[in-house]
């Protein structure tokens, strides 16, 4: 998928050296690592919203591949919930559709469907101030699952959320994957989180990014509550912990 | 809202109690003091000259306030036009900017008798230099509102491959509103000054007379009183410009910006 993958800032900042990644279909792989290793550089890479400097990005999604893919098979959160305040969560979440210039009865009804599915049937009429950190961050999700999308790239999506809403999303997006399998790309800088909704960690390094482990996760599907506490899984975050501690030492200190 | 009503009363009763003290001891000084009313009329003979010659007076607030209105409307629509267009260019947001801060900042008194010799219509003579000082406030303000839309909302917008004309209108008109209305609000009462400031100039407005005129006129023949009742009605006119315009602000963006939500809604 991904091939010597270099990135090189007009500042003269290497923000990713020559990084090689191969994602299989409906895998959930969290790309895992510090602040400053160019995981959130990669996911726009891969979304084709920046150019790598050299080596190439191939994505086969929707019978397509190349750089042919057509919008709408591409599902993204940032780590803010990125609403446009002036809009209702229906509006919202209806953005794909609207650039896409089809909004009918099948997309009104997959509008409710992606609200339904974050537990937010109800909210279509609410303007994203009315809402907690939570919800719209749910909005945000169902946005981006709205389209069907077999990629999903999500950016420290929970990052900003308290633990308990966060634990709550992590379930959740459990879930969503879990009925629909679309391959997810997850930025994480959180271990645990890693572990717990992944089937696969890349971990990264910074300065220049790049990916200094890749670990399988083998623990039981589908995740429940329950796992957390499981000594494998402590197991699983204990290893998780120590390649990354490595990568940070390897790397000259920030 | 905690206290709601009584601070809502406040906000009310406060600023008119310091006006009636104001007045009453404006009065009692005049009176006092037997100062003579073409140096400094009381408030009742003020009043007084409102009630006499009121509807004369209101005659030419209409002339000027239709200049003014006109020259807001003038600069909502060139205003936004300019900014939308400096927006999709930025050589051309570059190259043009510069001239509108010299327009801005050039005293419009200085300008003023230059429009008036060139254009011949007094009407437009004013309209133009009215524009000309409310313009600015507008254009800035939605040049920045415009370029101001969320950086990943912009990327979304990439991502579901939005055209530019479908990125204008869905984020980059929609950010750029409250900044479009707060350059309004701004350039309300800029629009009226401007108006006056033209008259002035202009000495007469020919046929019709302008609330301005009228001030120069009552100043010639010492009617101070009547100079007070005009000055009177010309900031009551600004006021009740802003309020106008910022109701329409308020109206606009009830549903969703900061500037118009409720406290308990927050």
């Amino acid at each position: 998928m991904l091939r010597g993958v270099t990135k090189r800032f007009a500042s003269g900042l290497e923000a990713l050296g020559g990084v090689d990644l191969r994602v299989a279909h409906g895998e959930f792989l969290s790309l895992l690592g510090p602040s400053g290793c160019g995981k959130s550089t990669l996911l726009r890479i891969v979304a084709a919203l920046s150019e790598p400097t050299s080596g190439s990005c191939e994505l086969h999604l929707g019978g397509q591949s190349g750089k042919a893919i057509p919008a709408g098979h591409i599902g993204f959160v940032f780590q803010d919930p990125t609403l446009m305040p002036w809009s209702t969560v229906r509006a919202n979440v209806e953005l794909p559709f609207r650039i896409a210039g089809r909004v009918r009865a099948a997309e009104r009804d997959r509008v409710a469907a992606a609200l339904h599915a974050v537990g937010l049937a109800g909210f279509e009429g609410s303007y994203p101030h009315q809402l907690s950190g939570g919800m719209r961050m749910r909005v945000s999700i169902a946005r981006a699952l709205v389209t069907g999308p077999e990629l999903l790239l999500l950016d420290e999506p929970f990052a900003a959320l308290d633990e308990i809403t966060r634990l709550a999303l992590n379930d959740d997006l459990l879930r969503l994957w879990e009925m629909h399998r679309p391959t997810i790309l997850f930025v994480t800088h959180s271990v645990f989180e890693s572990v717990y909704l992944s089937t696969r960690i890349a971990v990264m390094a910074p300065r220049p990014g790049r990916i200094v482990a890749d670990l399988p996760v083998s623990l039981a599907q589908p995740r429940e509550r329950a796992v957390r506490t499981s000594p494998a899984y402590a197991l699983m975050c204990d290893s998780v912990s120590a390649a990354l501690a490595a990568a940070m030492a390897e790397a000259p200190a920030p | 809202m905690r206290g709601g009503l009584g601070q809502r009363a406040a906000r009310l009763l406060a600023p008119l109690a310091i006006g009636i003290v104001f007045l009453a001891v404006w009065e009692a000084i005049v009176r006092v003091e037997g100062i003579p009313s073409y140096i400094l009329p009381a408030p009742s003979a003020v009043a007084q000259s409102l009630w006499v010659d009121g509807p004369s007076l209101f005659g030419s607030l209409l002339v000027t306030l239709r200049i003014t209105l006109a020259a807001l409307a003038a600069a909502a629509f060139f205003g936004g036009a300019i900014a939308l267009l400096f927006s999709r260019s930025r050589i051309l947001e570059l190259s043009l900017f510069p001239y509108a801060v010299i327009l801005q900042v050039t005293p419009i008194v200085a300008i003023a008798p230059l429009i008036i010799i060139w254009v011949r219509e007094p009407f437009l003579a004013l309209l133009v230099c009215a524009w000309i000082v409310a313009f600015f406030p507008i254009v800035s303000n939605t040049t920045v509102g415009l370029n101001s839309a969320d950086r990943n909302l912009l990327m979304l917008f990439r991502l579901y491959g939005a055209s530019r004309g479908q990125t204008l209108i869905y984020l980059r008109l929609p950010t750029a509103l409250p900044y479009f209305l707060a350059g309004l609000r701004i350039s309300g009462g800029l629009a009226l000054i401007g108006a006056v400031v033209a008259e002035f100039v202009a000495g007469t407005g020919g046929a019709e007379t302008g609330l301005a005129f009228r001030i120069l006129e009552a100043g010639y023949r010492l009617a101070i009183p009547r100079m007070f009742a005009a000055l009177f009605m010309l900031s009551l006119t600004g006021i009740v410009i802003y309020l106008v315009l910022d109701l329409l602000s308020r109206l606009l963006l009830r549903r969703w910006h900061e500037s118009a939500l409720n406290e308990e809604e927050e």
